[in-house]
């Protein structure tokens, strides 16, 4: 987003779909410029990852020297309340705003797919507006708002913003999926005498079930990553993790910001590897 | 009775389009609104907005902008017609955007293609490394590259103990750009990966066969298709790099000043909220222009081909 803001357009977190041709095919021209240009590409993303990761276990408070080896930092982060406080609050947030977020997002996408009505189009424009409009305005636009009507910030305009901000990213998702859905077995369940509810519970909803757990991934991923929007919709002592860790890297340097850096960046490996395995298993 | 199903069914219509539709207006339509509202209002003497209406936000703005022919060499060749505060400031935004999300086009291109003429095995391995930095906060990533490159950083620590003397790498719009570049690859790598992977490569030798050169054959043939993935990646990429205000402070340190930076300031540091609110609508404006243009000639593309 994301800047994260993002994926939409491109589906769905890059689903990996299998590919009807067999081997590659020989491409003689600049192959070694690919294999080059793809390797120090790769290098150029991950070199500094991998160099925080290092240095989150050097013992050396100031600089670049490699000391020695400690675990004092995460030591640390487990035991600065300020750093839970922060980490407990963003997690508050990202799961009751994917909560709102997806309900919403996917009730939503179901009027959009399944009906035709007056004004449709302008909601399917509008519902990709928050995609294009950039971050910052959207959180200045918020603050402006909360302060309008007169709401004090904290963790209420927070979740409020990240719902609003997710929504969209949970309905494009959701509206892919509906479009491929088979609606005959919904037919089905009623000709066997299933009223909507029933259908609605035992045959739709589960068979959504797939679509709403990644669009719930992808908007807790958002909620988590975001600083931009949070920054400005926060208020004191309701900090989010990534706002927290902005503060301190203004203030200066400290070994902890690489420690809580490291973590967060092993949440998001786990999290891309549990997003795939969903994928997965949905597949297969 | 069709009345009665015609009321059921836009009554049912109304509750799965309410949440999402009330939310969508009062806390994201409305909020503009207000914003827009209030780069048209003056300001107390905190900062906040109050009455009357007046357009000296916009003039503001444009005040200061002057005819002043001039030709500098610094940093590569600058031809200027006009110059004024603001207008450097856009422009600058405008410049340090597009060029980003050119470089990273340039890089992301031989990568995606790279990634999808490899066998399946290691397509997915390579698909997977991507999609870490994808999925990691932006602020991690830019605060390790920051770390990186700081004057007593990992790099300067090696020249040190090379006996070479440490190079300054922060705080330019170099510098700015660089991280640019490093936060917005995975953005544009993934949507053209997913365009090249269902790119169909027979469709380039029969593009051959009928007696296209290379260069002919990609711009008739793959451009077109990839265009999709192409409009994609450049959106997002551009759109967060106009407004960008982590890599601004972490790279330029504040020195490299871009719009979104700016507006920022003036909802912190120096309180101004009409005169941020006036900036920031009028950089919605430009993203949206750019972004729409942008669509449409990616759409043109399509239809020339068909």
């Amino acid at each position: 987003m994301t800047s994260d803001s993002t994926i939409i357009l491109l589906g769905e977190r890059g689903e990996i779909k299998p590919k009807p041709r067999g081997e590659t095919r020989r491409f003689g021209v600049g192959r070694f410029a690919l294999v080059t240009i793809a390797l120090f590409t790769f290098a150029f993303l991950y070199v500094p990852i991998v160099v925080l990761i290092v240095f989150s276990f050097n013992s050396a408070r100031t600089g670049a020297t490699w000391q020695s080896f400690t675990l004092q930092w995460y030591d640390r982060v487990f035991s600065n309340t300020r750093i839970l406080e922060a980490a407990a609050n963003s997690l508050i947030v990202a799961t009751l705003s994917t909560l709102g977020a997806v309900v919403i997002g996917t009730l939503m996408a179901m009027a959009m797919e399944r009906y035709r009505f007056r004004g449709q189009s302008a909601w399917d424009g509008l519902l990709y507006l928050p995609v294009i409009v950039p971050e910052i305005v959207m959180g200045i636009s918020l603050l402006i708002f909360f302060a309008a009507v007169n709401i004090s910030r904290g963790l209420l305009t927070l979740i409020i913003s990240h719902i609003a901000f997710c929504m969209p990213f949970v309905y494009l998702t959701m509206r892919a999926r509906l479009a491929d859905f088979d609606r005959s077995v919904e037919e089905a369940a009623q000709d066997l005498g299933a009223n909507e509810w029933v259908t609605f519970r035992r045959v739709t909803l589960p068979l959504l079930m797939p679509g709403i757990i990644s669009s719930a991934l992808l908007a807790f991923t958002l909620s988590l990553d975001d600083f931009v929007i949070s920054f400005f919709v926060t208020g004191v002592g309701s900090q989010t993790l990534p706002v927290y860790i902005w503060g301190q890297i203004r203030r200066g340097i400290t070994p902890e910001i690489n420690a809580i850096s490291a973590l967060m960046l092993v949440l998001s490996i786990v999290l891309v590897i549990a997003t795939q395995l969903i994928q997965h298993r949905q597949r297969t | 009775m069709i009345q009665a199903f015609r009321e059921r069914r836009s009554l049912r219509i109304a509750g799965l389009m309410g949440p999402g539709a009330f939310w969508l207006i009062v806390f994201f339509l409305i909020p503009l609104l207000i914003m827009a509202v209030i780069s048209f209002m003056s300001r107390d003497q905190f900062g906040f907005p109050a009455p009357p209406l007046t357009l000296q936000n916009y003039g503001d703005v444009v005040k200061d902008i002057r005819f002043n022919p001039s030709i500098s060499f610094a940093g590569g060749l600058n031809i200027r017609l006009f110059d004024g505060l603001y207008l450097e400031l856009f422009w600058r935004s405008i410049w340090l955007a597009l060029t980003s999300t050119i470089i990273t086009l340039l890089i992301a291109f031989p990568v995606a293609l790279f990634m999808s003429r490899l066998p399946r095995r290691y397509r997915n391995l390579t698909l997977f490394l991507v999609m870490i930095p994808f999925w990691t906060n932006f602020l991690v990533r830019t605060y390790a590259l920051q770390f990186m490159l700081r004057g007593n950083g990992p790099i300067n620590t090696l020249l040190r103990t090379l006996g070479l003397a440490p190079i300054d790498l922060l705080f330019t719009p170099m510098a700015v750009m660089v991280g640019l570049v490093y936060g917005n690859l995975p953005f544009m790598i993934l949507p053209l990966y997913t365009s090249l992977e269902k790119f169909d490569w027979t469709m380039i030798e029969a593009a051959n066969d009928l007696g296209a050169n290379t260069l002919q054959a990609f711009r008739r043939v793959m451009l077109p298709l990839i265009s999709p993935g192409l409009v994609a990646g450049s959106i997002l990429t551009f759109v967060p790099a106009v407004g960008s205000y982590i890599t601004v402070e972490l790279m330029g340190g504040g020195r490299t000043n871009m719009i979104g930076y700016t507006i920022a300031q003036q909802f912190s540091a120096s309180v101004n909220w009409p005169f941020g609110s006036a900036l920031a609508l009028l950089m919605m404006v430009i993203v949206t222009i750019a972004a729409v243009l942008y669509f449409r000639s990616g759409r043109g593309e399509q239809r020339a081909v068909l």
